[in-house]
């Protein structure tokens, strides 16, 4: 279970988040919705410590995490799994090593077992036989799939995505949302996904937050949120831009 | 004060303050052993053997550089054969340390800030610590372990290229008798000579690699932040060496007073 109690985070001068409230079940699909430079992605990062707040709570599995070192972080750290908006794959690796860094880092796996674990992820993600390659030889679809491939290796608690289907076209899209499903079913992980297409929030969803104004400003089921009467909800659910912020 | 806190003078106090607890952590990760030796294996190949045109060319050239100009002022007190003494110990206790460190800031210390930086910039660092990695036991341990076991080599390197060309250019170039050459460079260039060179040179490698880690670490988003991290860590790097060898050489040359 995740936790966010009054969480306020402000870059500089600048207020990001003001008293975010939110708490995700055991084996949900968390899906969080909110406009471009809204502070999903800072929020997100909050949840597995990657940030500190300037106020408020973040706690996992009843653990307050928000005083808790870098070092004291890292074991917090193990139950979860990050897949980046733009993969965040190591460059000068090739895809298995990629995959298998996690595994390595722990230093309790055989090198045979580590190689059987790499084409098992690779094998849940869709990529056999990319192993040798490296991230710039991939496609954008490609790269997402070994972040989660990465992510998902050793079988983490929660999973978090960040803006999964960002920049990928309708299709491969289509495969990411799948892909998140599969894993989610395969693992019972529990997943939060910040993602501001809302064919994919529908999808991968059983549970949407919409943040706004720096707070969240409506949570439910994906079929109470899709179907609100709300002006804020439905003007971000319908994509409709405000005469004032139109670029003409 | 308050302005003075806002300007660059308050920046520089929070680098030098972030730049400490960035040690400390490397330390602590150090005595608990968690470096990986493939990883120190590559630093120091990539520290020390690829540095090695650069600590050729210094080396060799400062030797026969302060060789010449050594010789046409001792020529005119009839001092010639001492030359070789004045660049042996020259080369051991302050150039060859200093040259090198400098010569390798400019080349592993902008790498180091510039690997890391675009690391960050591509989340590539927040991915580290999403994956239960502690980025300082990954990225700072090894280079700067490489660095401080890599430079006081690279050093001696310098030291016995800067000698060896002095000497030839002396003795081939300039006519200088080569017995009584050697003879004084052998009596007035002691171990202690060699050792203060080997401590500095320990030193500079640290600097070089904590400086580096540290700029790419906390470097700008985008291109143009990894363009000003690599340009400070050498700039940073090259001033730290500078003022840390003038310290360096009263507090070392002091004990090395107590001792003889």
């Amino acid at each position: 279970m995740i936790e966010v109690r009054q969480l306020k985070k402000q870059f500089g001068t600048q207020p990001i988040l003001d008293g975010v409230d939110l708490r995700i079940e055991s084996g949900e699909s968390a899906v969080i919705i909110g406009r471009s430079g809204g502070g999903k992605s800072v929020l997100l990062k909050h949840l597995i410590g990657l940030l500190q707040p300037d106020a408020g709570e973040v706690l996992v599995d009843g653990e307050n995490i928000t005083h808790m070192n870098e070092r004291q972080l890292l074991a917090v750290r193990e139950k979860f799994g990050m897949v980046f908006q733009g993969a965040a794959l190591f460059d000068s690796m090739t895809v298995e090593e990629n995959v298998a860094f996690p595994l390595i880092r722990k230093k309790k796996y055989s090198a045979a077992e580590i190689g059987k674990r790499v084409a098992e992820a690779l094998d849940v993600v869709d990529l056999p036989g990319t192993e040798k390659k490296k991230p710039a030889e991939l496609s954008g679809g490609m790269r997402k799939r070994v972040g989660l491939a990465r992510a998902i290796i050793y079988e983490p608690r929660f999973l978090l995505y960040d803006e999964p289907t960002t920049g990928l076209d309708p299709i491969v899209s289509d495969s990411i949302d799948q892909l998140i499903i599969r894993v989610r079913d395969h693992f019972k992980v529990t997943s939060v996904v910040v993602t501001h297409d809302m064919r994919s929030a529908r999808r991968v969803g059983n549970k949407v937050f919409l943040l706004h104004a720096k707070k969240i400003y409506a949570s439910g089921a994906p079929e109470e949120i899709f179907t609100s009467t709300d002006a804020v909800v439905r003007q971000f659910i319908d994509g409709v831009a405000d005469a004032k912020e139109t670029i003409l | 004060m308050n302005f003075l806190a806002r300007t660059w003078v308050g920046e520089w106090l929070t680098g030098l303050g972030r730049i400490a607890v960035m040690s400390r952590d490397a330390v602590m990760s150090l005595l608990t052993l968690k470096v990986t030796w493939k990883d120190l294996v590559y630093q120091i190949y990539f520290i020390g053997i690829k540095s090695q045109s650069v600590v050729l060319v210094t080396g060799a050239f400062t030797g026969m550089v302060l060789t010449a100009q050594t010789y046409f002022q001792f020529h005119k007190v009839k001092m010639d054969t001492a030359t070789l003494a004045v660049v042996g110990v020259s080369m051991c206790s302050e150039l060859g340390p200093v040259l090198t460190a400098l010569m390798v800031a400019g080349r592993v210390g902008a790498a180091i800030a510039a690997e890391i930086g675009t690391m960050r910039v591509t989340e590539q660092i927040d991915a580290l610590r999403t994956l239960a990695t502690h980025p300082v036991d990954y990225l700072v341990v090894p280079r700067l372990l490489a660095a401080t076991i890599a430079l006081p080599l690279l050093t001696i390197e310098s030291i016995m290229l800067g000698i060896g060309s002095g000497y030839v250019v002396g003795v081939y170039l300039l006519g200088i008798d080569p017995t009584y050459l050697w003879f004084n460079m052998l009596k007035y260039t002691g171990n202690i000579d060699l050792e203060i060179g080997l401590v500095k040179s320990f030193v500079y490698g640290g600097i070089i690699a904590l400086v580096g880690c540290y700029k790419g670490m906390s470097c700008g988003m985008g291109a143009e932040g990894v363009g000003r991290a690599t340009t400070e860590a050498v700039v940073y790097s090259s001033i730290a060496i500078l003022i840390t060898n003038f310290f360096l050489t009263l507090v070392l040359q002091h004990i090395a007073l107590m001792l003889l």
